[in-house]
């Protein structure tokens, strides 16, 4: 059997280092299967997350190699072996021990959002009629695991420290998800520009590489958002206009 | 009172899954304080993995369905051992609950009209499940979740229940501690809502995640609940099979829904052989009948590859037995081949099934629209758990409720895929709401100081035995390993009686090991600590299927017994019932099965 040697940062909010550890690597094995190894056998209180196994839970974010990933999703016949695989918590959320970090700012920001308000029903049955051409779009958003590896790799948040003033890509997807949704009549395009900070954002795509569900968050979410702000807010004339363009 | 940090709730609901969420959202909008644990992050609970759907009768794709058809499948795929009650009320009220989801935010995919498109699913008359591509279960935990935060409801992320704590006959609050400092943390509440999942973790193979260590069934039970059916598991027969670090891992029945076919390495669709008498006349017997099923044709009956989840599993290790598997020990899963019959199927696959096309290219390098996939039974769900009554879903012990898998009925000896995620909400629901009522209905009890003492001091021995520990000590792994084996190996998919009573007396064994373990380390975010403090509970529910599974003579549903390879009415007449006596040893009687009422049955005959 071929063997692996991993660094693992190990350590809490009060610092910490690189441990190294071998284990014996078979056919098709992820990192987090590693990892589970070493906790079975050599590190009983190695601590990380993780869930389904699957990429469906986002639980198991880490940096691997210095690049945030799902442990599970991760194949090590995918990485160099001559060298050590690096593995580290995410960087930009506090450390808790080992490879888990607190995200619980993310939940935070979540409440902040305004939540879903639907239009009355369609029909007296009390349900609504939606072509599948206009979710399309939403769906590919809710799409999300919540694995915060988007917030991890977004400069604002991770070099910037920007956490109270910008909730991020994940958080802005949320409200794509909701401003697109062809039930909701809630107006969050004030909240996006103050409080969710969304002019932080300069389209550097950090998040849409690093999204294991490949959602295209700059792109599909970010862009047309920034786009609505800037009607709603900068454009005095185009306002105008829309006032007295007939409604189609 | 103890010095451990207090909480007061009128609900304390244990468990964030979909049972656990729409249970807490019940019980908040009724007015009442209640808090949420949960074992790992908030929506990141075993609900994620259902893939496939829920199953409503709302009757969006086929007008013929109604809440008879969906009750009679029920019954038929629970083989008749089914709490009737449960099933009916699921049946009736399951298309409220989608519905409703969708007032919450859920995008389920459409019809051509607009409205929640629905699909074939295993069992299941008429297309029924509403669904989200392959990723219904997290647009419901994400739905419920995302509802659920402005419900007022307080959340305590990373929490691990290690006991309940009793006022005489009652439950008056629960004992826990927190992953991340490992501080224990007492929880007061009028009443408790069970809704942690399953025992996956019992089996070596299994798609269940690690906190599915049945915590909820040994809670309860230890609590003085009985314990119902628990001989009921379900192995789902499509589990991932090689490379062997995704064994176990789910490949949803939406594969075999959208035209999906089973074949051996001779390429035989064996399922076509054996189909049972109780779904002949359901059944094509042609496989261009079942084609036509798949694609909406209402005239066509299912192919047999969308039979009862507990019959394609046996069906599947039939086929390796007699040496005619996949190159590792499974089946051949094909969606491929519905190239011969559309344009474009590769696209459509991709559209359909994208968590499929996606876990296979990544975990596998195989790329399903091109390739079958290779598969094989994989512990999935367990249909027993806590005895609840029907229409609150409270258990004998005063104030304990239970919804979702950790509780028993609804499915009898098989659960139906699509069944589950509409059981979360329904039954969800119904504890919350009841619970609610129950605590507003009750004082506050008093917690024992002694109860708190014993428990903590309990968790907190392996790090005791760990200062003075000899060279030979073991860590808890190898003891959970050890216990997933002997469950796989003698309480599987195929069990005997020899084997069985083996099984008790290793998990005894096992049992004398687990009280020795050993954890270094601090309390802090330990997870070998996390493992030693559930291995009760998995010995207790591993405990609990072995000796269910050996009172059950018969073969029915997920509990197929080599010595007794035949339905027995008798026995399907009968629910084995476990509970702890004084002792602490455990009993084993059996019920009968209150009859069914005459308009139950007339719909049951009517739709045979």
């Amino acid at each position: 059997m071929k063997t692996a040697v991993f660094k693992i940062w190990r350590g809490d909010a009060n610092g910490g280092d690189f441990s190294e550890f071998a284990t014996e690597i078979s056919e098709g094995m992820v990192v987090l299967d590693a990892v589970h190894a070493i906790q079975a056998q050599q590190a009983n209180d190695l601590a990380c997350r993780w869930n389904c196994k699957a990429g469906k839970c986002g639980s198991c974010s880490a940096e691997i190699n210095g690049v945030p990933k799902l442990m599970c999703m991760t194949r090590l016949d995918a990485i160099p072996l001559d060298k050590p695989i690096t593995l580290e918590p995410m960087r930009a959320f506090p450390s808790v021990r080992d490879l888990v970090t607190d995200v619980s700012w993310n939940f935070r920001v979540k409440k902040k959002i305004k939540k879903f308000k639907p239009r009355p029903p369609d029909a007296p049955d009390g349900t609504w009629r939606i072509s599948q051409a206009d979710i399309d779009r939403v769906q590919e958003f809710r799409k999300c695991i919540e694995c915060f590896l988007c917030q991890d790799v977004c400069h604002v948040l991770r070099d910037h420290h920007l956490q109270e003033e910008f909730i991020g890509p994940r958080y802005l997807v949320f409200a794509a998800a909701l401003e697109m949704h062809p039930l909701d009549t809630e107006d969050r395009l004030s909240e996006l520009k103050q409080a969710g900070g969304i002019g932080y954002c300069n389209i550097t795509k950090c998040c849409t590489k690093v999204c294991p569900e490949n959602i295209t968050i700059t792109d599909n979410a970010i862009i047309p958002l920034k786009e609505r702000v800037v009607d709603e807010f900068y454009d005095p004339l185009g306002k105008l206009l829309k006032l007295f363009r007939p409604k189609t | 009172m103890s010095n451990y940090v207090t909480l007061e709730y009128d609900v304390l609901v244990i468990g964030a899954g979909g049972a656990g969420l729409r249970s807490a959202i019940e019980a908040s909008a009724a007015g009442v304080r209640v808090g949420l644990i949960c074992k790992s992050l908030l929506g990141k609970a075993h609900t994620v993995m259902a893939e496939g759907g829920m199953a409503a009768a709302l009757a969006n794709v086929d007008d013929r369905d109604n809440w008879k058809v969906h009750f009679a499948d029920t019954m038929r795929g629970g083989q008749y051992v089914n709490n009737w009650r449960m099933a009916e009320l699921h049946a009736k009220e399951a298309p409220d609950r989608v519905r409703e989801l969708e007032a919450w935010g859920a995008v389920f995919d459409r019809t051509a009209d607009g409205r929640i498109l629905q699909r074939n699913f295993g069992g299941h008359r008429y297309p029924r499940l509403a669904h989200v591509g392959d990723r219904t279960g997290l647009e419901l935990i994400r739905t419920l979740q995302d509802h659920g935060i402005h419900q007022g409801i307080e959340v305590h992320m990373e929490h691990t229940i290690v006991t309940l704590l009793k006022e005489s006959d009652r439950v008056v609050g629960a004992f826990g501690y927190d992953r991340e400092r490992g501080r224990f943390k007492v929880f007061k509440a009028r009443a408790i809502v069970l809704a942690t999942g399953g025992i996956g973790r019992a089996y070596r193979i299994t798609s269940n995640s690690w906190e599915y260590t049945g915590d909820g069934q040994s809670l309860a039970y230890h609590a003085g609940a009985e314990l119902v059916d628990m001989e009921f598991v379900q192995f789902h027969p499509t589990g991932m099979i090689w490379p062997p670090s995704v064994m176990g891992i789910l490949v949803t029945e939406g594969v075999r829904g959208e035209g999906g076919i089973l074949h051996n390495k001779e390429g035989k669709r064996f399922m076509f052989a054996g189909i049972p008498d109780a779904y002949k006349s359901q059944t094509a017997n042609n496989p261009e009948e079942g084609w036509r099923y798949t694609q909406g044709d209402k005239n066509a009956r299912r192919p047999p590859e969308l039979l009862t989840r507990d019959h394609v599993a046996r069906c599947i290790i039939e086929e390796v037995k007699a040496g005619r598997g996949s190159p590792h020990g499974g089946v051949f899963l094909d969606i491929a081949w519905i190239k011969e019959k559309i344009p474009n199927a590769a696209e459509h696959i991709k559209k359909k099934l994208p968590s499929m096309y996606h876990q296979f290219m990544q975990l596998a390098n195989l790329d399903i629209t091109k390739e079958p996939m290779e598969v094989g039974p994989t512990t999935h769900y367990i249909m027993g758990g806590v005895r609840v009554d029907a229409e609150t879903q409270m258990s004998n012990v005063p104030g304990l409720f239970a919804a979702g898998e950790v509780a028993a009925g609804l499915h009898g000896s098989n659960r139906l895929g699509g069944n589950s995620l509409s059981d979360l909400l329904v039954f969800g629901k119904r504890a919350g709401e009841f619970a609610a009522q129950f605590s507003k209905e009750s004082n506050s009890g008093q917690i024992s100081d002694a109860q708190v003492e014993g428990a903590a001091r309990e968790a907190l021995e392996p790090f005791e035995r760990a200062a003075k520990a000899t060279a030979n000590a073991e860590g808890p792994y190898q003891v959970q390993y050890d216990l997933q084996e002997t469950m796989q190996n003698l309480v599987g998919i195929v069990r005997r009686e020899e084997e069985m009573v083996r099984a008790l007396d290793e998990l005894h064994k096992l049992s004398v090991r687990a009280k020795q373990v050993i954890v270094y380390g601090h309390r802090e975010y330990n997870p070998g600590w996390h493992t030693a403090i559930d291995l009760k509970h998995l010995l207790t529910v591993s405990e609990a299927i072995t000796r269910a599974a050996l009172a059950r003579k018969e073969s029915r549903g997920g509990h197929f017994r080599d010595d007794f390879p035949n339905k027995d009415s008798g026995e399907g007449k009968m629910n084995i019932v476990l509970r702890k006596e004084a002792d602490g040893s455990m009993h084993v009687s059996r019920e009968e099965i209150p009859e069914m009422p005459p308009d139950l049955e007339r719909i049951i005959e009517e739709m045979k």
